[in-house]
């Protein structure tokens, strides 16, 4: 068998099955082997899957697949990424999820990467820390998924994308190496950073067993306020807050809930001391052209699971580097190309969702659009027919396709794992 | 060989720009680090983004190989290029554009870091990553080593600026990583070209996310009897959720080598340690925020706090602490600036095994460092013409290495690996990650020719002596 090859048929993919199953087990013990991932009723494809408890047992996994040339798809928790890529195994991290260390004194915490954001955010609270990462999804959405997402929420604005929290990382390769990178401290420029390949790889280049993580505490006061309207007068607001240098936690443009194009909501979070706060929140009310309501606490946590669940919504869900500038541009480019759909944008560092039923073409000339305007568009999520005829990221920008190639290469030499990078040979 | 190469280097970017008499190399021979001198084998100078890419396609073809180096204010011996080209870039130095509503700026590598925030100034923005050397240093130097700097603390490092690069590959070939718009174009190949050590190209513009300047900032100048103190007052403040822009510490010896200097910025020589203190924001933010800061200070025993009443008083106190390393210079001929990094709670016990160090190897150890983020700058005064001392003074250094690897830090936050400390890498990583290092080395440098036998000791690069074979880099033990 030509590794890398997809062991295609149902018989033969039955028989594949049981005789994976039976080396899966010699190598890892029954514990951590499952005889299929939940069938494809349940959303998965019927296949072997194993749930590893350490890094060693993933690295075990991945070495197995590699001599035996399985295909293997990564999953976290299975609450973002459709469960369908086809592949031999499923290797899942759900099992993956201990608390190794958080020092709130040093603001650091080392974490499996399987640990639901929701678990982790708990443990964190209860020592007075904070990881300052909203993405869209399920509250149980594991880390790992974020970090090899590369994606981010509201909080993008006044902290940075997932990448800027990340200290470190270990990885288990597509031929079962094992490689640690980066380190516990906030600043670190020892050798080349390989945990950064590792962001936004969607998996490409290996599978994130544990992170370092840079914290905050938590803010000593939040103060929240919501202004509805037209979605042209919010960006013109949204434009106006930035030109004005206001130090805002948050500040993302929601497409309307119910349709009615005249209720767009501007959200912005502000986090610091209840003196700061409010003194910021008086700049952003003073003299604005839309009317801004005091949100409580009560609400304003509904109303971000709110944000982070809508994606969840639709079938497909797409981020576009965009700014401030470019915005108004892109919403409409959105509204003629894909018809309804969920939309946040957070103008001030550059990052528009969209979720939606888009066809391909209609994808494609979104990308296109977006290429000529040099903004990237990023397939988040969506079934795997789409993911493979779009690709997460396209065409590359001039030079960089033959270096995702070669990384794949480095990392994945037998392209194990089912997702490529690969660009779709053209340059933009 | 050497006249053909002259030659042939004097086509690209004109004969004056070749340097190659003893005299002349002499100049480029060390970085800011006075323990490694290596001769190139010749220099030159690029003034335009195309002599640059015909001068990396003629070594390419040549199977030559060569360093980057910006102004040389590195502190790792990065730049050193021992019997290989020297490729200077401070000729490049354009600010490209700077787009206010964008809050962006592209650059070409050779433009001093200081003159960005001076040009962005007029637009209520600022370039936040400020190296002690900022008045020297060039941005594509900072985005080799991935620089840092005081107010990284709560701005962030270069890596957290640079949103796109087009860089010149040693092979020849562009490449354009990222987007200007901050959102990454493919996996984050910009995060992993940062802080490379000019080994997987060269970056030919830079682009960079701007903050603005912030409408209020304020400045404290806290004394404390003992460095301990000092380092307990910093874990507070740390651990009280505040992020100061800034958060400085100075230990007597250097207090004292700074007063004595031109530098002089007012502060007690009887101290054992001050912490320089800087909180911006709106200005409600920094009065609660200065008040709990104060509150803290004086709580893990400050003598005294002073706050700079003015902007000149502010920069006064800032000169103090930006030039100290120039001051330390005074104590003796040669000034090794170490950088180590350790968790913050882990400041107070280094700092005294530190010191026990010195004492130990009888050698003067001076303390100025970025005390918020748990970066130390141990500089170790000493003559360098005396070998007894010289060899004390490396082993102290692999002992400070050591202690703060022990203590669960790295062997570098700002200065980067170079060929200080790549025999030291092996203390954090292990084989495999170092030979992964290596393989993506590899991916943008296939022949191993930009800046080579540098950052991974060299045999984890076992395909390193197939290339010694074809070329002749610089080598050098591991």
């Amino acid at each position: 068998m030509e590794p890398g090859t997809f062991h295609g048929s149902t018989v033969g993919r039955f028989a594949m099955s049981a005789s994976i199953l039976h080396r899966l087990r010699e190598v890892l013990g029954d514990r951590a082997v499952r005889p299929d991932d939940g069938g494809e009723d349940e959303g998965g494809g019927g296949i072997p899957r194993v749930e590893p408890e350490s890094t060693e047992a993933v690295a075990a996994a991945c070495g197995l697949a590699h001599q035996e040339g399985w295909r293997v798809r990564i999953e976290g928790r299975g609450s973002w990424m459709p469960r369908d890529a086809p592949a031999d195994l499923t290797i899942s991290t759900c099992r993956f999820h201990r608390i190794v260390d958080i020092a709130p004194a040093d603001l650091i915490a080392t974490v499996d990467a399987g640990i639901g954001l929701d678990a982790l955010a708990r443990e964190l609270a209860a020592r007075g820390s904070w990881l300052p990462v909203d993405p869209p999804g399920r509250p149980e959405r594991s880390l790992g998924s974020v970090v090899a997402s590369g994606t981010a929420g509201p909080l993008r604005h006044g902290f940075g994308p997932v990448r800027d929290h990340v200290l470190g990382s270990t990885v288990v390769t597509g031929d079962g190496r094992v490689i640690s990178a980066g380190g516990r401290v906030v600043k670190n420029v020892a050798g080349f950073d390989l945990t950064r390949l590792q962001v936004g790889a969607f998996g490409a280049f290996g599978i994130i067993t544990r992170l370092h993580l840079r914290l905050r505490a938590q803010p000593a006061a939040r103060l929240t306020l919501l202004a509805t309207g037209p979605r042209d007068v919010l960006t013109r607001q949204a434009r106006a807050l930035m030109e004005d240098r206001l130090a805002a936690a948050a500040l993302e443009l929601c497409s309307p809930p119910n349709g009615d194009p005249d209720q767009w909501c501007l959200w912005l979070d502000l986090t610091g001391t209840d003196a700061g706060n409010r003194a910021e929140a008086d700049r952003a009310v003073t003299g604005s052209e839309v009317t801004w309501t005091t949100v409580g606490p009560d609400q304003a946590d509904q109303f971000r699971a709110a944000m982070a669940h809508a994606p969840l919504t639709q079938p497909v869900t797409i981020r576009i580097g965009v700014l401030a500038d470019g915005l108004d541009e892109t919403l409409d480019l959105l509204e003629t190309t894909l018809a309804g759909g969920v939309v946040t944008a957070g103008p001030g560092r550059g990052l528009l969702r969209w979720s939606g039923s888009p066809d391909l073409a209609a994808l494609r000339t979104i990308r296109q659009v977006g290429a000529e305007r040099e903004m990237p568009v990023t397939l988040e999520r969506g079934p795997w027919p789409l993911r493979k005829a779009f690709g997460y990221f396209g065409a590359y920008r001039e030079g960089v396709g033959p270096l995702v190639s070669r990384l794949k290469k480095t990392f994945d030499p037998d392209s194990m794992f089912v997702v490529s990078l690969e660009g779709n040979g053209a340059e933009v | 060989m050497n006249d053909r190469l002259i030659a042939q280097l004097g086509e690209v970017v004109g004969a004056r720009w070749v340097r190659h008499r003893a005299a002349e190399l002499r100049t480029f021979e060390a970085d800011g680090l006075p323990t490694h001198v290596a001769k190139p084998r010749l220099v030159v100078l690029p003034g335009t983004r195309a002599e640059v890419i015909a001068l990396v396609r003629l070594l390419h073809r040549e199977r030559l190989p060569w360093v980057a180096r910006g102004a040389g204010t590195g502190l790792s011996g990065g730049a050193l290029a021992e019997d290989s080209v020297l490729v200077v870039l401070t000729r490049l130095n354009k600010i490209l554009s700077i787009d206010p509503k964008r809050r962006r700026a592209t650059v070409e590598p050779g433009v001093v870091n200081a003159r960005l925030s001076e040009a962005a100034l007029p637009f209520g923005l600022q370039y936040p990553p400020d190296p002690s050397s900022q008045t020297a240093c060039t941005l594509g130097g900072n985005v080799a080593e991935n620089a840092g700097g005081p107010h990284c603390l709560k701005y962030g490092v270069t890596t957290n600026h640079v949103v796109a690069l087009e860089v010149v590959l040693p092979d020849g070939t562009l490449a354009r990583l990222g987007s200007a718009h901050g959102e990454p174009w493919g996996p984050d190949l910009v995060g992993v070209f940062v802080g490379s050590e000019g080994m997987f190209g060269i970056a030919l513009e830079i682009s960079v996310r701007l903050e603005p300047v912030p409408p209020a900032i304020r400045t404290l100048l806290a004394d404390f009897v003992t460095v301990r103190a000092a380092s307990e007052a910093v874990s507070a403040i740390i651990a009280s959720g505040i992020v100061p822009a800034a958060l400085e510490m100075m230990d007597q010896a250097c207090i004292r080598a700074v007063e004595a200097s031109i530098f002089a910025a007012g502060y007690p020589v009887d101290a054992g340690a001050i912490l320089l203190v800087e909180v911006d924001g709106n200005p409600a933010q920094v009065a609660a925020e200065s008040a709990a800061v104060e509150a803290l200070l004086m709580q893990a025993g400050a003598r005294g706090i002073r706050a700079a009443s003015s902007p000149a008083e502010r920069a006064r106190l800032w000169q103090g602490r930006k030039k100290a390393f120039g001051a330390a210079g005074r104590i003796a001929p040669d000034l090794l600036v170490q950088d180590a990094v350790v968790p913050r709670s882990a400041l107070p016990e280094i700092l005294d095994r530190i010191g026990e160090i010195g004492r130990t190897h009888a050698i003067t150890i001076s303390n100025v460092f970025h005390a918020g983020d748990g970066n130390l700058h141990p500089n170790i005064s000493f003559d360098s013409r005396d070998p007894d001392l010289a060899r004390r003074v490396k082993t102290a250094s692999g002992e400070i290495m050591a202690a703060c690897v022990e203590a669960g830090g790295s062997i570098t936050g700002e200065h980067g690996v170079g060929a200080d400390k790549r025999e030291y890498m092996p203390l954090i990583f292990d084989e495999t990650t170092l030979r992964a290092m290596c393989d993506v080395r590899r991916v943008f440098d296939p022949e191993q020719r930009a800046n080579p036998g540098k950052v991974v000791p060299i045999h984890y690069c076992r395909e390193w002596n197939q290339a010694r074979s074809t070329a002749r880099p610089s080598g050098g033990s591991p």
